[in-house]
């Protein structure tokens, strides 16, 4: 069996989402072709020699529609030759590029396939793309969708986690990131974008907020209290009888931030690797993708865990460091007691919460960040995993060579 | 540098003032000394004294533009980027200070001049006629950089700014407020002021659009589907019809875009970043340095001998009334001269004048003149049959055919009854004015002036200066060029002078590489994908095939044993001989022409010309054809033939279509690199020949 290895991640620094956001003058396309040409400069890769690239984008419309993968080669100034197509599974469409690549290279039909993804959410706006199951009568009646936060406060609810529970992890997670900053842990893989003319826009993540406080989080207000009443809440508890009443604890603080950015991978097979003297830093051990229950909908990584362990052959204890995007506390804490994972061993750099969810990217920048980190520490075995809308779970297991 | 006048209602006129310039330009200097007005006006304000600024200029014009000595030297990206952000700073300060600014636009305000009057609440202009407005910063392969884009399409929306913008297209001051640039029109100073303070007190909401919450920009942003097909074609059209060899178009349109997708500041920042990348990039050095400094330069007369009085003739004559006459005539007239036209019968000279009756008709159409301009410029014109008409001329030009024993003939007929003050000047593109001087009894009076057709559109004459011909005469001839608008270089007399000349080496390397078995449409598109305006084939059917065989006949005459034919030429004797394809004059040339002057190349030409199988890369011929015109170019340079590099750059984008975001031919070898220049041009020497060879490389420019 071909095995597929992981040559390289890097990724942007994150940008506010939103007008003001230090990205938000930069045109999705442009940020990623100048990902692509960083990866390209750091190993010297005949870009010829690239069987495909796929780009995760949850909102393909506007100026990252019509296969924004492409459209940034070409752009980049890559060889023609080179093909390139944009995916969509939600949250985790960064992660999913990602497994699809290693079954391409798997599969010994390729063997180097750039994985990724893309957005900018200050400029393509989140929904922008519409899409049935939320705007359709008859099907978001039929599928009883709600909007992701409800899910997320129905979860905390049905676990019975506390507002102070949810904040204290939000907090963790600032703390985490910051650390993980000022040491300069995310240092080498973060690429510095920079106007046409060379001169820095952005280095950093920009959504960290290392001065918060629990005081500060405590005091915000719950965001998806007024939604919920609009009838959601009770669309939801239909499905969900052994709940009472949604309380509504996610507030801006303790759920991720709106952010541009983008990240790639480089995964290749071993002869690949040869041939272009590419070092493997890993091997994507196992990858699974699974559906849940669709209005909770963000329970979908346990399952998903669960199988890539038992394909991997793996116990959960077997897995050194574990990253669960954070795109609200609440799934994170139930992820974690699921798998009885130590939160010594779970986002130990922080996550969405302090620095951001640009969707389409996250999941290849989550895996970026987990390997940095297994190198640091000199561990051996990460886990990533992201809910994703619509109820599922897509998992990867990576293992350092 | 500014007046500070404050009047009983508590309003302050800002006069700029420079010293020792004719016009105001925003530099560093007039940067650093607004800060501090501005201060000044904030306490003002403070303490409730201040109730609206007019900003206004001591000058003929309002501002005429940007700090280009300044730019053009700039190097770095950071210290452009923080000028031009720094720039903003202050055009911010005046629109949001809290009290109406009023533009008070007494005459010319371009470039940076009109942004800052974007930056006020309200414009009114004097409606003179020598009032230009605009952005025309894309001309010199610029963009505006001090919000005045970002402005300008807030106010206008994005598709009536984009062609302002990307054209950089200047409007009289009727235009400007008809395009909504303007506000309001006055006609003289007093109004203006008048006005200005009348607006002031009666306009207290004075924030701008884009400042207001939740403001969009005039008309659809750039992400309703019709804008987006309008920003798609004009991308398209833009790169089409510059080969993206211009990135200042460009970089405007994708601005504009943004402008329609992203808040004001958002945009204003891209606006500075694009700005930066065009003021360091080598395609507006090279449009600045030809089209700004040596364009200047010329027009300061630095090719123009000196010592000798302004010439300032009433009357000229003009022998044959064709086209070329006609077009003398009609740029004569409309420069306020009086023209003698003459030809062999007073038929065929009316008939003349009917042809500058309809160029001035263009002209009226055009909103150029009015209807009182084109009859007096009618009633400027004399036509005749008879040389004796000439008498009171200051200058006679002889357009006729380019025959040496006409030519001789007409200039003994005119010095009859012309006075030893009068110039005479001999329209020719080909024949050497020494020899045609020889047939004039006052040979010191004698210049070739070399016209362009068609006249009215072409902006460049050559003045040849021949053997006897005087320094004072010289002098006259370039007053007379600038005085009718046109612009002069001043050149030798050698064999087709400098145009011709050079025009012709491209012309013959395009045919050497058509012989060789080139595809003509490959040769063609290389030509204009290095930026000429026609493909060297297209040109030769324009000059006409036989013309230019004449020029090598006469040429071999006169060289004897010394003259080697270039490769091109026995395609050329074939063309004209065998195939009697004698140019565009016939309609069948390399091109063949229908009844609508569409051109298709001649079909015959791959059956009659044997293809290469070997296509040699479009960049080789590309090279080829750039090459031997810059290597021909320094050859004049040597042999005195053009004397300096502002006649030689200018002269030849302007003469013949050098391709201009180069340039021009000398600018070009700074554009390449010498040392690459040298390297390439030895390569091309090796390969193609010693037409290629330069005999001081050292000595290049």
């Amino acid at each position: 069996m071909n095995e597929a290895y992981i040559f390289d991640a890097i990724r942007s620094p994150r940008g506010k989402g939103k007008q003001g956001g230090a990205l938000h003058e930069v045109k999705p396309v442009r940020l990623l072709s100048t990902l692509l040409n960083a990866l390209k400069d750091r190993h010297q890769i005949p870009t010829q020699e690239v069987d495909d690239v796929l780009i995760g984008c949850v909102s393909p419309v506007g100026e990252q529609g019509a296969d924004i993968a492409k459209t940034a080669l070409l752009f980049a100034g890559w060889d023609d030759q080179v093909p390139g197509t944009q995916l969509n599974r939600f949250c985790a469409s960064g992660l999913e590029a990602v497994n699809l690549a290693a079954m391409k290279i798997r599969s010994g039909w390729e063997h180097l396939v750039i994985a990724g993804g893309v957005e900018s959410m200050s400029r393509v706006p989140i929904g922008s793309d519409g899409g049935a199951m939320m705007f359709d009568p008859e099907v978001s009646s039929k599928v009883a969708y709600v909007p992701q936060g409800i899910g997320a406060d129905l979860i905390a609810t049905k676990e019975g986690y506390t507002r102070q529970m949810l904040d204290e992890y939000a907090l963790l997670s600032q703390q985490r990131a910051a650390n993980a900053w000022e040491k300069g842990y995310f240092q080498s893989s973060i690429i510095p974008i920079l106007d046409r003319n060379g001169l820095l826009i952005l280095d950093k993540d920009e959504h960290l907020r290392p001065e918060t406080t629990l005081e500060g989080l405590g005091s915000l207000r719950a965001v998806f209290q007024q939604i919920g009443a609009l009838g959601y809440d009770d669309l939801a508890l239909q499905k969900y009888g052994e709940v009472e009443r949604i309380l509504h604890m996610h507030t801006a603080g303790n759920s991720s931030g709106i952010v541009d950015g983008a990240a790639l991978v480089l995964i290749g097979s071993e002869q690949a690797g040869k041939t272009l003297n590419l070092k493997p830093k890993a091997r994507i051990r196992a990858i699974a993708n699974i559906g849940s229950e669709p209005t909770i909908m963000l329970e979908g990584p346990t399952p998903a865990s669960k199988k890539a362990l038992k394909i991997a052959g793996m116990e959960a204890q077997d897995i050194d460091l574990w990253e669960m995007n954070e795109a609200f506390a609440a799934p994170v804490l139930k992820f974690q007691n699921d798998l009885g994972i130590d939160i010594e061993k779970l986002n130990v750099n922080g996550g969405a919460i302090a620095m951001g969810h640009p969707l389409g990217a996250t999941g290849a920048m989550l895996l970026g960040t987990v390997l940095d980190e297994l190198e640091r520490q000199d561990l051996n075995t990460g886990l990533i995993t992201l809910c994703v809308g619509g109820g599922m779970g897509v998992t990867t297991i990576i293992e350092r060579i | 540098m500014i007046k500070y006048q404050k009047d009983t209602s508590n309003i302050v006129t800002l006069t700029l003032d420079m010293e020792n310039t004719r016009h105001n330009i925003i530099n560093h200097e007039i940067g650093r000394s607004f800060l501090p007005v501005l201060a000044h006006l904030k306490r003002e304000l403070k303490k409730g004294e201040l109730e609206g600024v007019i900003l206004t200029s001591s000058k003929n014009s309002f501002l005429i533009g940007g700090d280009l000595e300044y730019l053009s030297q700039a190097k770095e990206a950071k210290a452009v980027f923080s000028f031009v952000e720094k720039l903003k700073e202050v055009f911010r300060i005046i629109e949001t200070l809290g009290v109406p600014f009023v533009a008070a636009i007494n005459g010319t305000a371009l470039g940076n001049g009109f942004e800052l009057a974007l930056a006020t609440h309200y414009r009114i202009a004097i409606d003179k006629p020598d009032t230009i407005i605009g952005l025309p910063e894309v001309t010199l392969g610029m963009m505006p950089g001090g919000g005045g884009l970002v402005r300008l399409v807030w106010m206008l929306g994005i598709e009536k700014a984009t062609p302002l913008l990307t054209e950089g297209k200047t409007l009289n001051a009727k235009e400007a407020l008809a395009h909504g640039l303007i506000d309001e029109l006055v006609s003289d100073r007093r109004d203006l002021v008048k006005r200005a303070k009348e607006w002031i007190l009666n306009n207290r909401d004075i924030q701008q659009p884009w400042d207001r919450k939740g403001a969009k920009i005039n008309g659809k942003g750039s992400k309703h589907p019709s804008v987006q097909r309008f920003l798609g074609l004009e991308a398209t059209r833009i790169s089409a019809r510059t080969h993206r060899n211009f990135p200042a178009p460009l970089a405007i349109l994708d601005t504009i875009s943004e402008v329609g997708l992203l808040d004001f500041k958002s945009a204003s920042r891209i606006e500075s970043r694009y700005f930066t990348d065009l003021i360091l990039g080598q395609v507006c050095k090279n449009l600045t340095s030809t089209f700004w400094f040596d364009f200047n330069t010329i027009k300061s007369g630095s090719s123009r001998p000196k010592g000798f009085g302004k010439f300032r003739p009433k009357r000229i004559g003009i022998i044959g009334s064709g086209l070329m006459g006609s077009g003398i005539g009609f740029i004569s007239t409309l420069a306020g001269l009086e023209v003698v036209l003459k030809d062999v019968s007073i038929v065929i000279a009316e008939r003349g004048k009917g042809i500058i009756e309809d160029l001035l008709n263009k002209h009226l159409i055009a909103g150029k003149i009015e209807e009182g301009d084109l009859q007096a410029a009618l009633d400027r014109i004399i036509t005749t049959e008879s040389v004796k008409d000439f008498k009171d001329c200051d200058l006679v030009i002889e357009a006729v055919y380019e025959n040496r024993q006409l030519k001789n003939q007409v200039t003994k007929e005119t010095e009859k009854y012309i006075d030893n003050y009068c110039v005479f000047a001999s329209n020719t593109s080909t024949i050497p004015i020494s020899s045609l001087a020889k047939a004039s009894v006052n040979p010191q009076n004698f210049v070739g002036l070399h016209f362009f057709a068609p006249v009215e559109k072409r902006n460049l004459v050559e003045i040849i200066k021949a053997e006897n011909t005087s320094d004072e005469t010289i002098a006259r001839a370039f007053d007379f060029v600038k005085l009718i608008k046109k612009t002069p270089i001043v050149v030798g007399d050698q064999r087709g002078f400098y145009i011709t000349r050079i025009a012709g080496a491209y012309i013959m390397e395009g045919m050497a590489i058509l012989s060789e078995g080139q595809k003509a449409s490959r040769i063609e598109h290389a030509g204009k994908q290095a930026g000429m305006k026609r493909g060297p084939l297209e040109m030769a059917d324009d000059f006409g095939l036989n013309l230019i065989q004449d020029i090598f006949r006469e040429m071999a005459n006169d060289l004897g044993d010394d003259y080697t034919p270039l490769p091109g030429y026995n395609l050329l004797e074939k063309m004209v001989n065998e195939w009697e394809r004698l140019g565009k004059h016939k309609k069948a040339g390399f091109y063949d022409y229908d009844a609508l002057g569409t051109k298709t190349l001649w079909p015959d030409l791959t059956n009659l010309i044997e293809g290469d199988e070997v296509q040699l890369e479009t960049k080789e011929i590309e090279d080829r054809l750039m090459f031997i015109q810059v290597i021909e170019t320094i050859r004049c340079m040597e042999e005195g033939v053009v004397r300096t590099t502002a006649d030689a750059n200018v002269g030849s984008v302007l003469g013949w279509g050098f391709a201009a975001h180069k340039g021009g031919t000398l600018q070009f070898i700074q554009d390449y690199g010498k040392e690459k220049f040298l390297d390439r041009a030895k390569e091309l020497e090796n390969k193609y020949g010693n037409r290629f060879e330069l005999n001081n490389p050292l000595n290049i420019f």
